[in-house]
């Protein structure tokens, strides 16, 4: 199936947004529609079977390898959330997003053209600002987790507040997060307020709408929340904060594809998808990859609409990529640090 | 294309597996193969080779040698020679030589599926995660029952030698399928693998010789059907394995008829894949995948008929559709796809000419857009909607990539068209509501059922069909069953003939001796009503030393077709519980005491007082056992590996036709009329024309005791006339001849157009008096066929 490669007025070939032939808009707010929330339906053990089984069916080698890779380094958050992040590491996390792969691995792969940087950087509000000094010029947007990241617990005004703060900052992109007890107790209405009020704070600066699914347990709640944060005019859904016990499964993340295959269906709106937390190596990557095209498309493999929350995995992927190029094994400490 | 290229387009690549290893181990047998044979490599007897090819090419692969009846001669002696000692090594040593050969399937398993799929053209994915990996689990667990076989089985005994024909579509595992219990249990094998893929079992008699298994224990036959055939027909073979077409399943029975050979066939099927409307959708749509594209269609239990509830089937089809312009068709040795090659440009073409049936007759045919390789033998995953069931798609086996659907409205309406084909082997019902999924998984009549999900197998579930399906089964506690024999069995006597005791009035005369006046009426007892004979003749019934000691009814076909009519009528009898069947037996033993002196008295004219009271008194307490049974003969739950139980549930035939023998005749047609009705069946018992009189007492017991009406019928007659007659009716699931060998012999042959399940004491003559074997187990297993049912779990 060959893709028609439009020329956007950059010069970079765009991609255009549909589904199964069908051009889909941005993401907006729509009413609540608790029929969709309840009528949702997730076999747990078939759905870990067909994740399971997913990666098993698809592999990629050589050639292709080095250009999945590539993507997944095109369609990074590349991240940092610690408690001991400094502004120094910050800037060095940038300068890294500037030029992820060394320039002989650009060159040995011949993408110079690409101008290949990751998609954001990911960081607290505190760095919002140390971020957007040391990206300008770059073009790459910084994201801001916010209103209460990563439990969510603080007063909702609070929450509110902060995000406002960090747009004033700077900051192009912001991750929400839920508070899971709205899901747990089934008040969709409140969990759907909250994220239309936080959707509205935004305004147009992308909002990622983290579900913080190793919480909620369960994939029934996972899928139902997405429906909820997908009508309530998130752009994106994420699985995790990186900060709960489990964090970023290809079960978790089967779930929340098909929700939002089946929301573009119903609303002709395409929300993109974010796994994040735990996903380190390159292998990894390309069953996400995978799963992203054989369950969504194309369409869904450019960083408007599929991002990876990460931080260890680019080490990883640059080892794999060298690699490639040399035919030896790569280790950690020859490529900088983030 | 350049890598920045290839970051814009994100096609998937070639991802090929590297053959280099299977093809050396080719070349080290300078691509030809002989046959196996009292563990060496034995040329064929005519000198002659075949060729197998590879499907994804069309190439040849190696030439295998064309075994004929000389050869066949040669493997079953070598493995008759090999049988005591293999057998005399006792369960432990046994154990030894099936952990050794499951690992070196391991250590050798990627050459095993890289083989694998050379030869049969199925994904290198299938073959290396599910094929050989099961094959080595195979082993494993039926090292274990090698282990265990003295103390888990102390009555039973190996059968023998035993002949097995596997099909092409899971070489290998189909070969472990076969061989792992038959070894496990101290038997020695003959095998014939599929002409179109005989390489991993050649692949596998190496690895046998490298354990040192003791020559002759194993032996595998290449061959064309024919020489299969001098296998199945041979004297020296005491069981017969045999999984394939239901076709070929008939043409074994035939060939098999005349003898005592022990069969287990698993045969064709028509498996539906039943969606409710409270599915998850998404995972539904992975589980046709799971059914039908798995192995290119190319499965005996593919899900090939998907019923879905009408309010949703829009929706799912769309899903399905969208889905399957997903799925990958491509060399089998590409690691990224999801569809292979078919086996061969025969099979190629037969799934050509159904699908262009289906569309003639009216379905709507889809199928997704992506091409598919020039070379070599390719179907496209194909979905047929608006279906009905009398289509030829929607009744005969399709063995490819073909989906046929259709809509039903309501629960009901589900198991209706679930278990509308002559088929039995598998269902896969997805609902999120577990009361609708195990209701119908009660209901839907097939040997394993699988709820949301499909293909799950593990080597210690119960694998094997009902109806036309097949009988026996294969995996765990029961296929270990299918190759063992009651040690007791063989030290019985030998069947006395017994045909041609009732004579018709017409040509016995109508003397009647003086002083043996006929007091009584004895009739046909049918749906629990005593009705007169059709045929409106009786005959007369003569004791011992001559003299009349009444008359019985003369039965003929329609007795029997009102009885059968009668019997499924009754079928709610397998539903009503189990206490309920108990508290009804009982009441037979209390109703059959307060007569027992006139039943025995009766009896004595003509079995002697002695064994009229034996027989009386023995079947009160036969009687007081299957009420005991009735509530006790269970199922049991195995643990296969990942999250789910699987349920081994023993449910009744059906309806069953018996032909009573005339040793004990009050005894011995209650110790197989019993069995049968305490777990569930309904019966049409032909009463042993030595003393059929014993109906009239019977009925007045069923009478008074509650039983209804149709769960025992009593047909009296030429036994042997009325057993052709139970044994050709399609509405009767299984027929137990205890008589002589003409009867058994007429009944294994009258009852291939269903192929239903016969029993046969085997030219033994059972001792009924013996409690410890004529009552129990042996008889309630006979009774019952086991559904598997798989319940994963987990939120």
């Amino acid at each position: 199936m060959a893709l028609e490669l439009s020329t956007s007025a950059h010069g970079i070939p765009s991609i255009p947004v549909a589904l199964d032939g069908r051009a889909l808009e941005p993401s907006r707010r729509i009413p609540l529609n608790m029929d969709w929330v309840e009528e949702v339906r997730v076999n747990t053990s078939a759905v870990e079977r067909r994740a399971a089984t997913h990666c098993a069916r698809r592999t990629v080698k050589k050639e292709t390898q080095a250009a999945w890779l590539l993507r997944a380094i095109a369609c990074m958050d590349l991240t940092t959330l610690s408690g001991d992040d400094s502004p120094e590491r910050v800037r060095r996390l940038c300068a890294k997003a500037r030029n992820p792969l060394q320039r002989h691995l650009v060159e040995g792969l011949g993408i110079q053209e690409l101008n290949l940087t990751v998609a954001a950087v990911c960081v607290y509000h505190a760095y919002v600002e140390t971020a957007v000094k040391a990206l300008e010029g770059s073009g790459i947007p910084v994201a801001a987790v916010s209103a209460g990241f990563p439990a969510g617990l603080s007063p909702l005004a609070e929450r509110v507040d902060e995000i406002r703060r960090s747009v004033e900052a700077g900051a192009a992109e912001i991750d929400i997060v839920i508070t899971r007890a709205h899901v747990f107790r089934g008040e969709w209405q409140a969990l759907y307020d909250e994220i239309a009020a936080f959707k509205e704070t935004c305004g147009p600066i992308h909002m990622k709408a983290i579900l913080g699914t190793g919480d909620l347990m369960t994939l029934r709640n996972v899928a139902r929340a997405s429906w909820v944060a997908m009508m309530a005019g998130a752009d994106f859904i994420k699985t995790s904060t990186g900060k709960e016990a489990v964090n970023a499964t290809l079960p978790v993340s089967l779930t929340m594809v098909r929700a939002i295959r089946e929301y573009a269906k119903r609303t002709g709106m395409a929300v993109g998808f974010k796994p994040a937390g735990g996903i380190r190596t390159a292998r990894q990557s390309l069953d996400w990859i995978a799963l992203m095209k054989d369950e969504l498309g194309r369409s869904w493999l450019e960083p408007s609409l599929f991002r990876f929350g990460a931080s260890g995995m680019l080490g990883d992927i640059e080892r794999q990529l060298e690699h490639h190029l040399t035919g030896r094994y790569s280790a950690t400490y020859r490529h900088p640090i983030a | 294309m350049s890598i920045a290229e290839k970051f814009y387009t994100m096609e998937y690549g070639a991802a090929p597996e590297d053959p280099r290893e299977a093809v050396a181990w080719l070349d080290r047998h300078h691509r030809r193969f002989e046959e196996f044979i009292g563990g060496a490599w034995v040329k064929p007897a005519s000198g002659e080779y075949m060729t197998t090819s590879d499907p994804s090419s069309g190439d040849p692969i190696a030439e295998v040698a064309k075994g004929n009846a000389d050869d066949v001669e040669a493997a079953v002696s070598a493995a008759r020679k090999a049988f005591p000692a293999w057998q005399a090594l006792g369960g432990h040593q046994r154990a030894r030589y099936l952990y050794a050969l499951a690992r070196q399937v391991q250590k050798h398993s990627r050459r095993l599926a890289v083989l694998e799929t050379i030869d049969n053209g199925k994904p290198i994915r299938e073959s290396r995660d599910i094929d050989i990996p099961l094959v080595a689990r195979h082993f494993y667990h039926h090292a274990g029952w090698a282990q265990l076989l003295e103390q888990e089985f102390p009555q039973y005994t190996a059968c023998g030698v035993v002949g097995q024909v596997i099909p092409w579509n899971f070489p290998l595992l189909m070969f472990a399928w076969k061989v792992a219990p038959a070894l496990a249990a101290g038997n020695t094998v003959v095998i014939k693998p599929a002409k179109y893929t005989p390489l991993t079992a050649l692949a596998f008699a190496e690895l046998a010789m490298e354990v040192g298994l003791p020559p002759g224990v194993l032996n595998v036959l290449t061959c064309d059907a024919r020489t299969g055939q001098a296998l199945i027909e041979h004297p020296g073979i005491d069981k017969i394995a045999f999984t394939g077409s239901t076709e070929v399943g008939r043409i074994i029975r035939k060939a098999t008829a005349q003898s005592h050979k022990k069969l287990s066939l698993e045969l064709g099927g028509k498996s539906p894949f039943v969606v409710f409307d409270d599915a998850d959708l998404d995972s539904a749509v992975e589980g046709v995948v799971d059914a039908i594209w798995f192995n290119q269609g190319q499965v005996c239990c593919a899900g090939s008929r998907l019923l879905v509830q009408e309010r949703v089937a829009e929706t799912l089809y769309d899903r399905l559709r969208t889905r399957m312009e997903t799925l990958r068709v491509g060399h089998p040795l590409d690691k990224s796809i999801d569809i292979g090659a078919i086996v061969s440009p025969v099979q190629l073409e037969t799934v050509r000419r159904l699908v262009d049936a289906g569309i003639a007759e009216g379905a709507q045919c889809w199928q997704p857009r992506n091409p598919l390789p020039e070379k070599g033998c390719y179907f496209p995953p194909t979905l047929l909607t608006e279906v009905h069931p009398s289509a030829k798609v929607a009744q005969e086996e399709i063995f490819g990539p073909v989906l046929a659907a259709m809509t039903f409205r309501t629960p009901a309406e589900a198991a209706e068209l679930a278990n509308n084909t002559v088929y039995g082997l598998a269902a896969s019902i997805f609902s999120e509501n577990i009361n609708v999924a195990l209701d119908l998984a009660a209901k839907v009549k097939a040997g394993v059922v699988w709820v949301n999900c499909a293909n799950q197998f593990d080597a210690g579930a119960g694998f094997g069909g009902y109806r036309e399906s097949g009988y026996g089964r294969e995996g765990g506690r029961e296929g270990m069953l299918e190759y063992l024999t009651p040690k007791w069995l063989h030290s019985l006597p030998a069947a006395q003939s017994t045909v041609g005791r009732a004579e018709t009035d017409s040509d016995a005369g109508t003397f009647v001796p003086a002083g043996s006046p006929i007091d009584r009426t004895v009739k046909q007892y049918i749906g629990g009503k005593q009705a007169r004979p059709d045929s409106g003749y009786s005959f007369p019934v003569y004791g011992p030393d001559g003299q009349l000691l009444g008359e019985a009814p003369l039965g003929n076909r329609k007795d029997i077709r009102n009885a059968v009519e009668a019997a499924r009528a009754a079928s709610g009898w397998s539903r009503t519980t189990a206490h309920a069947r108990a508290q009804v037996i009982y009441y037979m033993a209390e109703n059959m005491i307060q007569r027992r002196n006139e039943i025995a008295r009766r009896l004595a004219a003509a079995v002697g007082e002695e064994q009229a009271a034996a027989e009386t008194d023995l079947s009160i307490q036969r009687i007081f056992s299957y009420a005991a049974w009735a509530d006790k003969y269970e199922g049991i739950v195995h643990h296969p590996p990942g999250r789910n139980i699987t349920i081994a549930l023993p449910e009744p035939v059906g309806v069953i036709g018996i032909l009573a023998p005339a040793a004990a005749p009050l005894l011995g047609l209650l110790s197989l009329v019993l069995p049968a009705i305490a777990v569930g069946n309904t019966v049409i018992a032909v009463p042993s024309d030595r003393y059929p009189l014993i109906a009239g007492d019977l009925y007045q017991v069923f009478d008074t005791s509650d039983l209804p009406g149709g769960v025992v019928n009593l047909v009296a007659g030429r036994p042997a006339e009325l057993g052709k007659t139970l044994a050709e009716h399609d509405g009767v699931e299984a027929i137990w001849s205890f008589r002589g060998n003409e009867e058994a012999a007429l009944v294994r042959a009258a009852s291939i157009g269903n192929m239903k399940q016969v029993w046969t004491n085997d030219s033994h003559e059972y001792d009924w008096f013996d409690s410890a074997h004529a009552e129990g187990r042996w008889f309630l297993q006979h009774a019952t066929q086991i559904k598997n049912i798989w319940v994963p779990y987990g939120e």
